[in-house]
């Protein structure tokens, strides 16, 4: 039987609400975190930070910190050499200072020393002297061609000439005649957007331990959504070759596309090389604000046209990104997304990203995409109250679907919107009535999702359990997907599964946990390496029964004689063929590697409903339902986490979160006091419904599930409060200053 | 033959042309053709494009077939959060 191209619909284990694996190690505190690792003789790290959002850095005198007794190493720039590779040169760079700080909290110096005092101690009597430059943080004032410059010569082959100093990257996407459509138009509407730059917000802040011996080999354990990532750029930086350093991830206390770089581990390294000793660095919360990657901030364009029965004849967008001090390719997925949602035959999108005196961005879940859409569906709700149409209608009349060429230039193959927008339709939410002071927003929104390198490896071990070892740190839920999925093919009970994530010198190379690619991609191998221990199973068994192996299957969990002339055979358990699998060859395993294609596009459709205090601004939700296509649900418990709380990151960014810089360039609200993401109470439930369109691309049917639930909620939200007031918005985020003076406006 | 369409601000890098034939049957000879036809996409081309084929999307897959019938259209490299 073929072994690796069989499709499955009919699921025993796939699908239920297993116990979570990993749930008893986090409540009773067992789990072991990024902060968690300590070994004898390690040393406290620590970092100086940039006061200036931009200066010259004349020297660095160290000599001071080095005397202070209790100092080990002091470490800078200048202890690495400087990477040809662009991209692996601003990592390094964005982790210490070379030449220029870019930043306010750019890393510039680092000492290791006995304990948190006296590295206190040392970091100020680090002396450095600067010249302050001239800053921006403005993503606008940022393109203009008289610009503060923050890095000469950044600008890729895409930007066109006689662009401002800072821009850095241009794209352009898109088809049909647009003027033409916009003749065909009943109605254009153009609208100009804003939106802050907001933080991923995980928990647990940045942390980690690094142990480099005399001998060359270095061991570095650290929270991270990728230890094979983590352990390429270390060894880039460091100089070192990737197989003797071994880097170990913890559990992680949250990512969201934030923890898919470095920032502390390579300065650990340096200063365990320089010390001889093991450091530890874990970062503050101020740090991690004021030099972890935030999401870019945005400055949008966005003009549609539309038929007076609702039908979109034209589209366009500009889009401009800021990512910090170094160049980034965001604005490209958000060019990409902006229309992919709708059926267009004339659209067109822009796309600069422009150099600012911010913090290097990192990804956040769907990357670029949100605050496009944001623009977009913003656009599309005031159309639909312009000619007084059903929003919901609007969008299921110009849905994409199988045939659609896609706003990016691919046709579309079986695709979820309309199945998503109909049960939106059908749901009571969207018929319930709103009182006074509330309104209810709508928004699609679209991710593309994608594969990669994944290694899997599966033990049938004597006892008749069964052992996974893969390499992505779980950081929604993985474990229990990729156990169950493991159980599944091989007709075992969950329980008797384990699977665990292993450090970087035991498995082949596996890309980030990012893309909502796990349970895709690792369920993938997982279901593949599963199917070569069977293949082995029936193998041992055929060779007992004395029959060809072509005639042995798997069934329920057993090998049992297939065809005519296989035999009249007992059914031989799992349990039982590993019990004597020493006697008939050895231990069994199967094992996986690919770099994983097909992952599928995702849509979602949110509906929100908000109450407005008119006396303060203050927005309540009230009730807020995610309707999405996830393919394949594992753990329906999981699917519905991800759509509830990349609802509730999308709810912060559009009511609260944002990065303020004061004039003189540095960040005002380094803090969760300051800077206001969503907790339990300020929120409803998120009410979810899984819509289960089977992804061709994947055995069980599997999709990417993550990152498409943060795309709707701006839009939604923004939608919901401008019906709320009377008044369009269209600033994120909605704090109620903003809100109140909106509505003080309209009179 | 095989026709890649080309986003929009690759074409000002492919002579103009939104549409490129070239000679090729998989998604490396498709790039090694499309760089040696058109030597100003090769940078866009190292720092990395996925391809879509018939409307699935292909990051780095050197040996993914394609056919002179099939859909393909060249696209930045995804990357996720």
């Amino acid at each position: 039987m073929n072994f690796q191209s069989q499709t499955k619909a009919d699921f025993k284990v796939v699908g239920t609400r297993v116990p979570r694996p990993d749930g008893v190690d986090k409540v009773t505190g067992r789990a072991l975190y990024g902060a968690d690792f300590n070994v004898p003789g390690m040393q406290v790290g620590l970092i100086l930070r940039s006061p200036h959002a931009h200066a010259t850095i004349n020297s660095i005198d160290t000599s001071a910190a080095l005397a202070l007794p209790g100092v080990k190493a002091v470490v800078t720039s200048a202890d690495w050499g400087v990477p040809e590779d662009d991209g692996l040169r601003d990592v390094q760079d964005n982790c210490l200072a070379r030449g220029k700080v870019l930043y306010d909290g750019h890393a510039v110096a680092a000492v290791a020393a006995k304990d948190m005092a006296t590295a206190k101690a040392a970091l100020k009597l680090i002396e450095i002297d600067y010249t302050p430059l001239p800053h921006v943080t403005d993503v606008d004032e940022a393109m203009k061609p008289d610009a503060p410059v923050i890095q000469e010569a950044r600008a890729d082959e895409s930007v066109p000439a006689g662009s401002g100093p800072n821009v850095t990257h241009y794209c352009e996407f898109g088809h049909g005649d647009l003027e033409a459509g916009f003749d065909r138009a009943d109605t254009i509407i153009e609208r100009s957007f804003t939106t802050a730059a907001t933080h991923q917000g995980y928990i647990e802040p940045h942390a980690c331990l690094a142990s480099y011996g005399n001998d060359g080999k270095a061991d570095l354990w650290c929270t991270t959504q990728g230890q094979y990532l983590v352990r390429d750029l270390c060894s880039g930086i460091m100089g070192m070759e990737g197989s003797q350093l071994r880097v170990t991830a913890s559990e992680i206390g949250g990512g969201f596309g934030g923890k898919t770089t470095v920032f502390i581990e390579p300065v650990a390294l340096a200063l365990s090389r320089k010390s001889g000793r093991p450091v530890k660095i874990v970062m503050s919360r101020v740090d991690v604000f004021r030099a972890t990657g935030p999401t870019v901030s945005s400055s949008i364009d966005v003009r549609i046209g539309m038929t007076r029965d609702g039908r979109i004849t034209a589209a366009d967008a500009k889009l401009r990104y800021q990512g910090g001090a170094f160049p980034c390719g965001t604005v490209d997925m958000g060019a990409q997304a902006a229309f992919a949602a709708y059926d267009l035959d004339a659209v067109r999108t822009r796309g600069w990203n422009a150099l600012t005196n911010r913090p290097k961005e990192a990804a956040y879940r769907a990357p670029g995409a949100p605050m496009a859409v944001y623009a977009v569906e913003s656009v599309l709700d005031e159309l639909c109250q312009t000619l007084n149409l059903d929003p919901l209608d609007v969008r299921l009349k110009n849905a994409a679907d199988a045939g659609t060429k896609a706003s990016y230039g691919v046709t579309f193959d079986q695709i979820g919107l309309k199945a998503t927008l109909e049960a939106a339709k059908e749901h009571d939410h969207y018929h319930a009535p709103l009182a006074d002071n509330q309104g209810r927003g709508l928004s699609c929104g679209f991710w593309f999702n994608f594969g990669g390198n994944t290694s899997v490896s599966l033990a049938i071990n004597a006892d008749g359990t069964v052992s996974v070892t893969e390499g992505n740190p779980d950081i929604g839920g993985s474990r229990a997907s990729i156990s169950m999925m493991a159980a599944e093919e091989l007709g075992v009970p969950y329980e008797k599964v384990r699977t665990t994530i292993t450090d970087t010198s035991s498995l082949g190379q596996n890309d980030v946990t990012d893309g909502s690619r796990v349970t895709f991609a690792v369920g993938l191998a997982t279901i593949k390496a599963a199917r070569a221990a069977i293949q082995v199973m029936c193998g041992r068994v055929a060779q007992i029964w004395g029959i060809d192996a072509d005639a042995v299957i798997w069934e329920d969990g057993a090998a049992k004689p297939s065809g005519p002339n296989a035999g009249n055979f007992e059914p031989m358990t799992l349990s039982e063929i590993a019990a004597i699998s020493s006697e008939t060859g050895g231990p069994i395993a199967g094992h996986h590697e690919v770099n994983a294609e097909g992952a599928g596009v995702s849509f979602g459709v949110h509906l929100a409903d908000v109450e407005v205090d008119p006396e303060t601004g203050a927005t309540r939700v009230l009730r807020y339902t995610v309707f999405q296509d996830a393919g394949k649900a594992v753990h329906p418990d999981y699917v519905e986490g991800q759509m509830q709380g990349g609802a509730v990151q999308g709810i912060g960014w559009a009511l609260n979160e944002e990065y303020i810089y004061g004039e003189d360039g540095r960040l005002q609200n380094a803090g969760f006091l300051d800077y206001r993401i969503p907790v339990a109470s300020d929120l409803p439930n998120i009410d979810t419904v899984i819509l289960e369109i089977p992804n061709p691309g994947h055995p069980y049917g599997v999709r990417g599930v993550g990152e498409t639930p943060i795309v709707p909620p701006l839009a939604a939200l923004s939608n919901a409060v401008s019906r709320a007031i009377g008044v369009r918005m269209h600033e994120l985020p909605m704090s109620p200053p903003k809100i109140l003076k909106a509505v003080m406006a309209k009179g | 033959m095989v026709k890649v369409k080309l986003w929009g601000s690759l074409r000002d890098l492919a002579d103009g042309h939104e549409l490129v034939e070239v000679e090729a049957s998989n998604f490396k000879e498709l790039l090694d053709a499309l760089a040696a036809k058109h030597p100003a996409l090769k940078p866009q081309i190292d720092r990395g494009v996925s391809l879509a084929v018939d409307g699935l999307v292909y990051r780095n897959s050197w040996f993914t077939e394609v056919k002179p019938d099939s859909e393909v259209v060249l696209m930045p490299y995804m990357k996720g959060g």
